[in-house]
């Protein structure tokens, strides 16, 4: 007897070092591939190396998911002594399986040795591998299916145990089918048009590498780190530059000197590194050298919640810097848009010799999304010139920007000076030269601005609420109005949070009420918003207790919203 | 002190120098545009990359590829650009509270990562352009207007050699000669080269002055064999007689 449903929650729970990672990265790929349905994987963890509690939810369903749910129909926790963690999203619908060992008399438990590491054949078995094997068996996914997988996933050494493990847990799990204890899932027949599962970090990894992107500096920090690791693996076969630094002052400043000499350098980096980054940016600003940021933001201020999400970094990045300098600000809300604008980034930043911030957060990089295929057809643009023996660097133009030489290509020479400085490059004190050149870096932005990546409008043009998100707040808010189903709401997404783009203004003016909704404690975007065109939000929907927004949650607010008079 | 040699490629017209009379500065700024001319380098193949401070503007001042970026942070800027680009000859250069004070962490990983350029310190124990407070080089006993000094010196020679640096040699702006035969010895030498100079600071420091340097100083000796890293560090750690040429190297060029 099989159940046919639309869409399914599953969450696993267990301690940091038993695993967790290892059966997201196995089973949702899988789960793809052999079910037909759409696949969302996203995981919640604590600032550790080994214990207490984390969880990975994976979604499966018929339709496209991007968000997180509270809802947990599946629960395998790993954790021997309870699952309080979890209990607000526990329901009388919730099916928990658990090691026999595990006491929690509030809930019915379906209860297997899952930690006793028995003896299993020649080996022991491994909890992990027999979640896996549970979550496979209840989809029916064969083993001709998965077999395969484990000797690409595991090392030679571990995959005997871990096939023995997944065998091990797969026929306990159709034995309690047989027995009517558990329920194997049908999902309604549908085949997934997006069948790329990739995460956000490697989004932006391929969307980085697709611009050209020959040179990443960083110091580790989370969640900035997992794009710094996708380039370094990248780096393994192609022609990229990978360095980690002593600090983040280091990062920026190596990267900054790599433009200067021709690469096109990126660093990664989350809130509190950034921060330590500031003065390098404004240095970029003012010898106008290329540069791109990717920040990973997590909920401050200081250390904060190192493992968790939040949008609270946007100020930081619009002010960043003493004195004033055209930046451009990107905060993609797919893995296609992620993709697009980092290589987008690196072209503007070519172009127009500003900083690029590429803003994300925790929740967007480590998620794991369906995807199509990326689109390819955006190529690299460099703007590099060959200087002759008259070349100035800083020579005045219609538009603000000089033509950019590298030292040692053509016959001039290349004076960058972080002092206000004149035409050639050379330091500068009187005020006619600076007031020129700070009108020249000033005018950068008129064209900047024509270059504005537009927001994404999705709704009937009926619509009397319009919510407005940035970032990776896409997904949630895209099926949070999917679910309520009604013409009065439409959404309007900013995957560029600087300059704004003026066809957004038609859209926020033609709302009776806006609905802001942003990870963070003080409504950052609607200030911006504000700031760039006098719009106020209506309402403020505020989230920043370090996880990402569900979708129950914001259906819950939108209709108390909706139902207010 | 009037510049006597014929122009070079490096030379500029008529900069407008912002170093006060007799400072050390101007000796460096001539043996730098004399060794890299002597070494056949053009100034499209140079770059200097410096941070703030009097030294710092070195490259303002003569006809090279220059990036004159944030106090503190010319190492990183320079080992960006090297790694770009290793077909540019790539020096950082400023003085000791930009080296060794706002950038001293990247001098320490500097040695560790052996980029192949080479580090011109202009150490003259005082910070100039800030009006005479102290240096993270200055000695104890050193007045000025925000301290009497108590604080050790630090002892970048020593901590070269400590960690191993891969060049290492002080030398003293009045001997333009010596000073430019190290950096070109510097420049040719694969990996990170250290060259912390003398350079007394005429407004600022009346204790080591030109006369202090001479008689606290002395050339090695023509036999010194500076592979020899114990003795190398006995040399360092004399703060009395100071010795001037290449004090270490960790491998033979």
């Amino acid at each position: 007897m099989q159940k046919k449903i639309k869409d399914i929650s599953i969450v696993i729970h267990g301690a940091a070092g038993q695993g967790l990672k290892t059966i997201e990265l196995f089973l949702a790929p899988l789960l793809l591939q052999h079910t037909g349905f759409y696949v969302f994987s996203t995981s919640e963890y604590m600032s550790r190396i080994r214990g207490g509690n984390n969880s990975v939810e994976i979604h499966v369903s018929t339709s496209p998911v991007l968000a997180f749910v509270e809802r947990i129909d599946l629960l395998i926790s790993m954790n021997r002594f309870n699952i309080d963690h979890l209990c607000d999203r526990i329901t009388k619908n919730t099916t928990i399986i658990a090691d026999h060992s595990l006491i929690a008399e509030k809930h019915s438990l379906i209860q297997i040795p899952l930690l006793d590491n028995v003896q299993n054949g020649n080996e022991k078995t491994i909890p992990n591998s027999i979640v896996i094997g549970i979550v496979l068996s209840l989809f029916a996914i064969s083993p001709t299916h998965y077999i395969p997988e484990i000797k690409k996933y595991f090392s030679k050494a571990t995959a005997n145990q871990n096939q023995q493990s997944i065998e091990y847990g797969y026929q306990l799990t159709d034995k309690l089918c047989e027995e009517k204890k558990l329920t194997k899932y049908k999902l309604i027949a549908t085949t997934a048009k997006q069948d790329h599962l990739i995460s956000g970090a490697e989004a932006i990894a391929a969307g980085a590498i697709s611009g050209g992107c020959n040179f990443v500096t960083a110091y580790p920090m989370s969640p900035g780190t997992s794009v710094f690791t996708h380039m370094a693996k990248a780096a393994r076969d192609r022609p990229i530059i990978i360095e980690q630094v002593e600090d983040e002052i280091s990062a920026a400043n190596m990267a900054l000197g790599a433009w200067y000499a021709g690469a096109r350098a990126m660093i990664t980096t989350a809130g509190g590194g950034f921060a330590l980054m500031c003065e390098t940016i404004s240095l970029a600003g003012m010898i106008e050298t290329p540069l791109v940021v990717l920040i990973g933001q997590r909920p401050g201020p200081a250390t904060g919640l190192p493992t968790r999400t939040e949008q609270s970094d946007l100020n930081l990045v619009l002010y960043a810097g003493h004195g004033e300098f055209p930046r451009i600000i990107l905060a993609p809300g797919t893995p296609q848009e992620a993709f697009q604008l980092t290589q987008k980034a690196f072209n503007l930043a070519d172009k127009f010799q500003v900083p690029v911030f590429i803003l994300a957060d925790q929740f967007f990089l480590d998620s794991l999304y369906c995807t199509d295929v990326f689109d390819l057809t955006q190529k690299i643009e460099t703007h590099i010139i060959k200087t002759d023996s008259c070349y100035q660097r800083y020579q005045l133009t219609e538009d603000g920007i000089s033509p950019r030489g590298i030292p040692n290509y053509g016959d001039g020479i290349v004076c960058v000076d972080s002092d206000e400085h004149n035409e050639t490059g050379y330091i500068a004190e009187d005020k006619k030269t600076r007031i020129t050149m700070q009108n020249k870096r000033l005018k950068k932005l008129e064209s900047i601005k024509k270059y504005a990546y537009a927001p994404t409008f999705i709704g009937s043009e009926n619509f009397t609420f319009l919510v407005v998100c940035w970032g990776s707040n896409y997904g949630v808010v895209q099926e949070t109005l999917q679910q309520l189903n009604t013409t009065s709401f439409a959404m309007l997404h900013f995957a560029q949070l600087y300059p704004l783009h003026p066809e957004a203004k038609k859209y926020l003016h033609q709302a009776h009420k806006i609905i802001m909704v942003e990870n963070n404690s003080s409504g950052q975007f609607d200030s911006l918003l504000h700031r760039e065109f006098n719009v106020r939000s209506d309402h403020l929907i505020l989230q920043y207790d370090g996880s990402p927004f569900s979708v129950e949650g914001l259906t819950r607010q939108l209709q108390h919203i909706s139902n207010e008079k | 002190m009037k510049n006597n040699i014929a122009l070079t490629r490096y030379d500029k017209n008529k900069p407008d120098i912002a170093w006060c009379p007799g400072c050390g500065n101007f000796q460096i700024l001539r043996a730098m545009k004399l060794a890299l001319e002597e070494l056949n380098i053009s100034p499209q193949q140079a770059v200097v990359v410096s941070g703030i401070g009097q030294a710092a503007k070195t490259p303002q001042y003569f006809n090279v590829n220059m990036f004159n970026g944030l106090h503190g942070r010319a190492l990183p800027v320079a080992t960006g650009i090297k790694l770009a680009n290793p077909e540019l000859v790539v020096i950082a250069e400023g003085g000791d509270g930009d080296m060794y004070g706002e950038g001293g962490n990247h001098f320490l990983h500097a040695i560790r990562r052996n980029p192949n350029l080479t580090h011109i310190v202009h150490n003259n124990m005082v910070y100039g352009l800030t009006k005479g407070q102290a240096s993270p080089t200055s000695q104890i006993g050193f007045k000025s207007p925000i301290q009497s000094v108590t604080d050790m010196p630090l002892n970048p020679i020593a901590i070269a050699i400590a960690q191993n640096a891969s060049f290492v040699a002080r030398s003293f702006s009045l001997n333009i000669n010596q000073l430019k035969n190290l950096l070109k010895t510097a420049i040719q030498h694969e990996g990170y080269a250290l060259i912390d100079v003398f350079q007394p600071c005429v407004v600022f420091n009346k204790v080591n002055t030109y006369q202090w340097f001479q008689e606290h100083t002395y050339d090695l000796p023509n036999d010194y064999n500076p592979y020899d890293r114990e003795k190398a560090f006995q040399i360092a750690i004399d703060e009395h007689n100071l010795a001037l040429g290449i004090i270490y190297k960790n491998h033979i060029d």
